[in-house]
């Protein structure tokens, strides 16, 4: 099985990541993989919450849409296809990508992977880790999803599939397994860690699509990017050694370079001497990232991993309340004092009803004193109920007859909050599984 | 921080000479900074302290930031925790995941090579 190098593209960084670049790397690429990230932390909580309302909901919303855009290119080709975008209902995800296929008339072999939904197993007794309170503290605790690894993602990868669609997969996971299964590194082989790191850190600096070649970078007259409008998604050619060479279309948007490399590098890794992932404790302090004589180019290495943790890291969602947000402008002369003082008569009639204080800011006030152009009050407070909400955002509203001069503009929403816990489940209690669905 | 009509002499604004980037773990906040030139990163090492970028932030970082540096990028990591009120699944912020605090970073002033420290903002 092994080959030489891997091709490995991001065709998705969140859930509301722009198609059309994945389209052209898929079209133009020449990749072996394929890799949709669509899933952040509270995202399965949510979508836990429309499955129980509906069974046959809980995916991603943009699944159809996604597939719809993709499998007519990647299945011709061969790219096999990764994705956690079955959220909190991979079955149902997996679906939608066979009838999606067999309305374009294509053989699609998809894989489904379960078994990351842990709510009837984990102990929510257990200290969070955010605050050490047991998570069951928190509130009424609506979802629990485990973050699996590459491991449950390999019986998927070895049985031919042109799509793989799981849930609460750990983001890197998501391109290891690929990898792995291409270049012949072995998971549990403890001679094969520094490989498995290696990957993790291609997955890393993959998952969040554009952030890697311009995207969430530009800084006019600091670091300028050319061609944002037209941003291109990044791959990486990765060697059966583990050293990649990171690349974007030509003719695509934006840059990579080692700027934005090493911001990506960085990003979200609360210690570089030990990233955990349910593969691997990833070291980052021996990465040297090199650029090539080719533009967008860089070669990466010196990913160092030691034994994956113990654990299984969870997310409990749970239910925090409603959040009332609610907002208005006021422009020219005095604007900063005449929204200071609609904030404060706002927070006094608030308390009178016995609401909570929450938070009101004045949003766009100069730095020292001096006037601004306009200025934007905001409101925004937690809530027991749908009603005591919409009644925070009544009572912002008023503010058009029954507040300081010339305020206009009320945007005012209410929202459901899930909130999310974390805590740690041993392996042993979860056994994910692969279903295969034919088209 | 940022406004001040006379900037101190001798001192340069981080956003000149560095680059950052926001990322987000529950209620911590992880802040990135990299020089714009190479050479520069051992003057950002002695001027872009933990104690002196949780000065900068005062009361936005609850918690403690702590600093990791990776010499082989020229990366200096901010860990600061309780900068995210809350967390970002239940904060009130318009900024929930506190993108943009890279760029409050950058509004931080540092002494230029040689001179006494900048003073941290009041």
């Amino acid at each position: 099985m092994s080959a030489p190098t891997a091709r490995i593209g991001s065709g998705a960084g969140f859930a509301g990541d722009r198609i059309g670049p994945a389209v052209d790397l898929a079209t133009r690429g020449e990749l072996d993989d394929l890799v949709l990230e669509c899933l952040a932390e509270r995202t399965i909580a949510l979508g836990q919450q429309r499955r129980r309302l509906d069974p046959t909901t809980g995916y991603d919303s943009r699944a159809e849409q996604r597939f719809r855009a993709l499998l007519p290119v990647t299945l011709p080709r061969g790219t096999r296809l990764t994705s956690n975008l079955g959220a909190a209902n991979p079955r149902a995800a997996g679906e939608i990508a066979v009838r999606v296929a067999r309305e374009l008339g294509l053989a699609c072999r998809v894989a489904v992977v379960e078994g990351d939904d842990v709510l009837d197993r984990v102990d929510l007794e257990r200290p969070s880790l955010e605050d050490g309170r047991p998570v069951s503290s928190y509130g009424e605790v609506v979802s629990a999803n485990a973050y699996i690894g590459a491991d449950a993602l390999m019986p998927a990868m070895r049985a031919g599939s042109d799509v793989v669609v799981a849930g609460r997969v750990a983001d890197p996971s998501l391109f290891l397994a690929p990898l792995a299964h291409r270049l012949g590194w072995d998971l549990d082989d403890e001679a094969h860690l520094d490989l498995v790191a290696a990957g993790t850190l291609v997955g890393h600096l993959l998952e969040c699509g554009a952030q890697l070649t311009g995207g969430y970078f530009a800084d006019p007259g600091v670091k300028d990017v050319p061609g944002l409008d037209r941003l291109g998604f990044p791959y990486a050619d990765v060697a059966a050694d583990g050293t990649a060479l990171l690349g974007k279309l030509d003719g695509t948007g934006g840059v990579l370079d080692r700027r934005t490399v090493r911001e990506q590098l960085l990003y979200e890794i609360s210690d570089p001497g030990a990233y955990l992932t349910p593969d691997v404790r990833l070291g980052l302090y021996g990465v040297t990232l090199d650029a090539t004589a080719r533009p967008d180019r860089v070669r990466v290495a010196g990913a160092r991993g030691r034994s994956r943790p113990d654990t299984l890291k969870v997310s409990a969602g749970y239910r925090a309340g409603f959040r009332a947000e609610a907002g208005l402008l006021y422009a020219g002369p005095g604007c900063v004092e005449r929204a200071r003082l609609a904030g404060e008569t706002l927070r006094r009639r608030l308390a009178e009803d016995g609401h909570p204080a929450g938070r009101i800011d004045v949003i766009g006030c100069p730095a020292e004193g001096g006037d601004a152009v306009d200025v934007l009050l905001r409101v925004a407070v937690m809530v027991g109920s749908r009603d005591a909400a919409e009644a925070v955002c009544a009572e912002t509203e008023s503010l058009y007859t029954n507040g300081p001069a010339g305020g206009g503009g009320v945007r005012a929403s209410t929202t459901e909050v899930v909130g999310i816990a974390s805590t740690t489940i041993e392996r042993d209690l979860l056994t994910p599984t692969t279903t295969f669905l034919e088209a | 921080m940022t406004g001040s009509e006379t900037p101190p002499p001798g001192t340069v604004l981080l956003h000149e000479v560095a680059h950052a980037r926001a990322g987000d773990k529950g209620d911590t906040s992880i802040l990135s900074v990299f020089p714009l030139d190479d050479a520069d990163y051992d003057w950002l090492v002695a001027e872009v302290t933990a104690e002196r970028v949780a000065a900068h932030f005062g009361d936005e970082v609850a918690g403690d930031v702590r600093r990791f540096e990776v010499p082989l990028v020229q990366g200096l990591q901010f860990v600061c925790r309780g900068a995210l009120a809350g967390g970002v699944t239940t904060s009130l912020a318009l900024d929930t995941h506190g993108k943009s605090l890279s760029s409050r970073l950058l509004a931080m002033r540092i002494s230029l090579p040689g001179r006494a420290p900048a003073r941290p903002p009041g």
